[in-house]
Parts: structure tokens; sequence; C-alpha cells
């Protein structure tokens, strides 16, 4: 079965592909940064980030709405969490509504966490996106490592995007066996066969680990995990990330200034 | 002819008290392909997982007269190469080319060495090119042909391959027959299909619930259908 991948967009052609991971990772880290400690009412400066950033899309050439429509896709959770605040931050009152027997008002101060919470969240995601889809995972991972990022977990995430889909071929031919053959039933009955579904599946999961760590051994993996050094830091990702991230330090002082 | 494989007496009980395997005892001499056939659950996979030391019990495992103990797993490990049966299982990185050089790397080679052993191997296996495909993206037999690519880039003596065409269609099936048949190394294959047995082996030995029960020239095994039907190798033969 075909999955779309994390790095679907990531054999494209563009001078943003041709970066170093490490380049990349780096300007994303910076970008969040500057996004985050910048305070909510400076919404010229956020407007600037999303200038840079948009410009950091279109150098990549990704399809713009395949980017807005994953950037929406994390956009619930922040609303869910964000959204009472305007109700219980206290200060002025913007407005205030009756509710059935409850009075309910709503503050500026708690508009504007609400707007700082999920402008911040947006551009973030925006930048994560710019980074995973320019870069083919496997390269990401190399990036990480050479960073520093300890083995261990450079090892999880590589093992995690080589499994993830063979784990949802494994869910996907259960579903398909249980439909063939569920011929209604009551709720609870349901309930109860998909508690099995998940049960079976941890378990074949464990036994899928063993036999992977045995054919790691077979190969002698002996505990201390090696790998070739193959990522080339060149001209290009110096000028850039460097210029990139002076353009954002800039823009963090001057709206510090002000 | 030299013997390089000598297991004597080999019993092996699993934690949860299955008893697969019971007082084996076997010779493999260099040179040749070795099928080790029987029915589902006869043990075959647990015989091959105690011939590069990963999984060990009481009786005695030798190659090339050296005892298998702690001291000697990567010497060991580099000489038997173990191909498992799901593929899905065997190739566990990002991609093909990180794959085949997990062996070489972790027996310590150079950088240089390394991509060498991967291109030879990849070569080795009609699959050149493939480098940074992701395993996923694979058919199943491309994903056998680079699991035997993972093996052969730590240059083994020995190649142990568990049910290498389970799963295949007709087509690939065969193509991977005349690949096996083409590495020159030492082979030992477990495996069902008997079809691939009368291709590639010269010797069988047939294993049943942990026994070994016959042990002989392939074509006086397969001729005797009893024998066959008796340890459910052949189709029952009608009342």
């Amino acid at each position: 079965m075909k999955h779309s991948f994390l790095d679907r967009y990531s054999n494209l052609d563009s001078f943003i592909h041709k970066l170093d991971p490490r380049t990349k990772f780096i300007i994303a880290l910076v970008f969040i940064l500057a996004v985050i400690s910048t305070p909510p009412i400076r919404w010229q400066v956020f407007a600037l980030y999303l200038f840079f950033m948009a410009a950091l899309l279109l150098l990549s050439k990704l399809p713009i709405f395949y980017v807005l429509k994953r950037s929406l896709v994390v956009m619930p959770f922040v609303l869910m969490i964000a959204i009472f605040i305007p109700f219980i931050k206290e200060g002025e009152v913007a407005g205030s509504y009756n509710i059935g027997l409850w009075q309910v008002s709503v503050t500026y101060t708690g508009l504007q966490v609400l707007w700082n919470v999920l402008i911040k969240a947006w551009l973030s995601i925006l930048s994560l996106i710019w980074l995973t889809s320019t870069t083919k995972l496997p390269n990401l991972l190399k990036g990480l490592e050479q960073l520093g990022m300890p083995r261990v977990m450079v090892m999880i995430l590589s093992f995690m995007y080589r499994y993830i889909f063979v784990v949802v071929d494994e869910v996907m031919r259960m579903r398909q066996a249980r439909d063939s053959r569920d011929f209604g039933g009551s709720r609870l009955c349901q309930l109860r066969t998909i508690g099995n579904m998940i049960g079976t599946l941890f378990i074949r999961s464990y036994e899928r680990g063993e036999r992977v760590y045995a054919a790691m051994l077979a190969r002698g993996f002996d505990g201390h995990s090696r790998t070739l050094d193959r990522l080339n830091f060149s001209q290009a990702d110096a000028y850039f990330g460097i210029s990139f991230s002076l353009v954002l330090i800039l823009t963090s002082v001057v709206n510090l200034l002000y | 002819m030299e013997e390089i494989v000598r297991v004597d007496n080999l019993s092996f009980c699993y934690p949860d008290g299955q008893q697969a395997l019971t007082d084996i005892s076997l010779t493999i001499h260099q040179g040749g392909t070795v099928a080790l056939v029987g029915p589902n659950g006869a043990g075959k996979s647990t015989l091959l997982l105690h011939l590069n030391g990963i999984l060990r019990s009481n009786g005695v495992v030798k190659v090339f007269g050296r005892t298998v103990d702690d001291k000697n797993l990567k010497w060991l490990r580099s000489k038997v190469g173990l191909v498992f049966q799901n593929p899905d299982d065997q190739l566990f990185s990002p991609t093909v080319f990180d794959d085949i050089a997990f062996g070489p790397i972790n027996i310590g080679h150079s950088e240089t060495e390394v991509r060498e052993s991967v291109t030879r191997a990849l070569d080795g296996v009609g699959m050149t090119g493939y480098e940074q495909r992701s395993p996923h993206h694979l058919s199943v037999g491309e994903k056998k042909r680079i699991a035997i690519a993972t093996v052969l880039a730590m240059n083994p003596e020995i190649l142990v391959i568990d049910e290498p065409t389970a799963n295949l269609d007709p087509g690939s099936k065969w193509s991977l027959i005349g690949l096996l048949e083409r590495l020159p190394m030492t082979k030992i294959v477990a495996s069902h299909d008997l079809e691939l047995v009368q291709a590639l082996c010269q010797r069988t030995i047939i294993l049943d619930q942990g026994k070994v029960i016959v042990d002989g020239a392939t074509e006086h095994i397969l001729a005797d259908i009893p024998l066959l039907v008796a340890h459910g190798l052949a189709p029952p033969e009608a009342d």
C-alpha cells in the first residue's frame, strides 16, 4: 500500500533543497526562536516573519496549497488549548454575553494572548513544514546526528520512519479482515474487537522488534552504532545560513530597541 | 572436503517451554548447497539462528573448527551471513545504502571499503543504482535481493538463507534461484519449496518436530514420495 510520506516533496530541485540539512535545521530553529521571543503587540514584526517564511517557501518551490493545508492540520490542537483564554483572562472587557444563566465576558488581553499563541504556533509550524518537506528524512537524521543529537534518539527516529508505514499497512490489513467478517453487532461488541486489534498489533510490533534486533546482531551489531559521515557543508550553505540568521537577529534586535 | 560447520547434540527450548530442537547433529562441508526442509514449525529457523550465535544452548556448534562463544561472535558473524525470512525485518534503515553499509561498518571497515562493499553487493544481486531508495518502496522481490546484498557486503564464507522464495511470484522466484545459483560460497537454505530444493541443492536434510529425519542426496529424498507425505512436504495421497 502506498502512503504519502513526510518528506513527499523532498526530491524537488531547488536552491533550498540543495542546502545542507544542518543549515536548514539551524535556520528553522533560529526562526522559531525569533518568532516565540517577539512580544504579541508587534504585529508588524510578525508580518515581517511571515514575509521571510513566504520567501523561503517560494525559494523552495513547494506547492503553496500543500503547505497551507498541512499547516492547518495542527491548528485544531492549538485552538483547543487556547480558545478558552479570552474568557478567563482578566482585564478590560471587550464584550460580554449572556448564555443562559452565565455571564461570559471576553477581555482584550485574553484576545491578545489567543492571537499570540495562534500566530506563533502557525509560523513555527510553517518553518517545520518547510524543513521537513525540503529535506529527505534520512539526510535530516544524519544532519541532526552530526549536530550532536544523541545517537540513540537518531536511531529511534530512523526506526520510526522505517516502520511506521509497515505498521500502518498492518492496521489496514487487520481492518479489512475485520470488515469482511463484520455483520453488524452491538457497539460494545465492536469496541471489544478494536481492543483485541490493538492488543494484537502491540504483540506483533513487539515480536517484530525482536526479529529486527536479531537481524542487526546477525550483521555484527554490538550495541555501539557507527555511521559514515557524508554530508558536505558548502559555501552556499555558509552564506545562506549566516545571512538569513543575521536578518532574523537584526529584526529581533530592532524590535527590542523600539 | 573441508568440514566447515559441525553441530553436536543440539537441543533448544524456547522460554515458553516449547521444545524447538531435540538432539540435532549434523556436519556441513565446504562448497555446494544444503537444503533444510520440513513443515511449518519444524525448527528450521531456530536451527539457522544457532549457526551464527544469535541463539545458543547446551549443544556444541562449531564453525571452521571454532566453538561458538561470546569472544568470537564478531568473527563468526562476518563468516556466516544470515538472511532472514521477512525482508521487512532485515531491512531496517531509511535507505538501501545505509542498510547494506550496516554490516561492513560494524565489522570496522574504512569508509572507502564500505562504499566498495555496497557497490559490489548491489552489483552481485543485480540491483545497481538502488542506493538511495527507501526499502519501504521496493517490491517483495527487490526487498529479498537487497536483503541478500546486506549480507553479501560482509563477504561471508557461508550464506544461510531462511525461506528465500516465500511470498514471491514464480517469475521473481526463478530469477532469485538463478541469482543464488551464481553465488560462489557454501549455502544453507531453509525452505519447504521443493522446486527450489531440486534446482539448487545437492544435499537435503529433512527436519520435523525438531529432529533430523533424514540426511542424504536431494535426488533420492525427493523421489521418496511416502517420506515426503509423512512430513507434510507433498500432497497427501488419495485414499
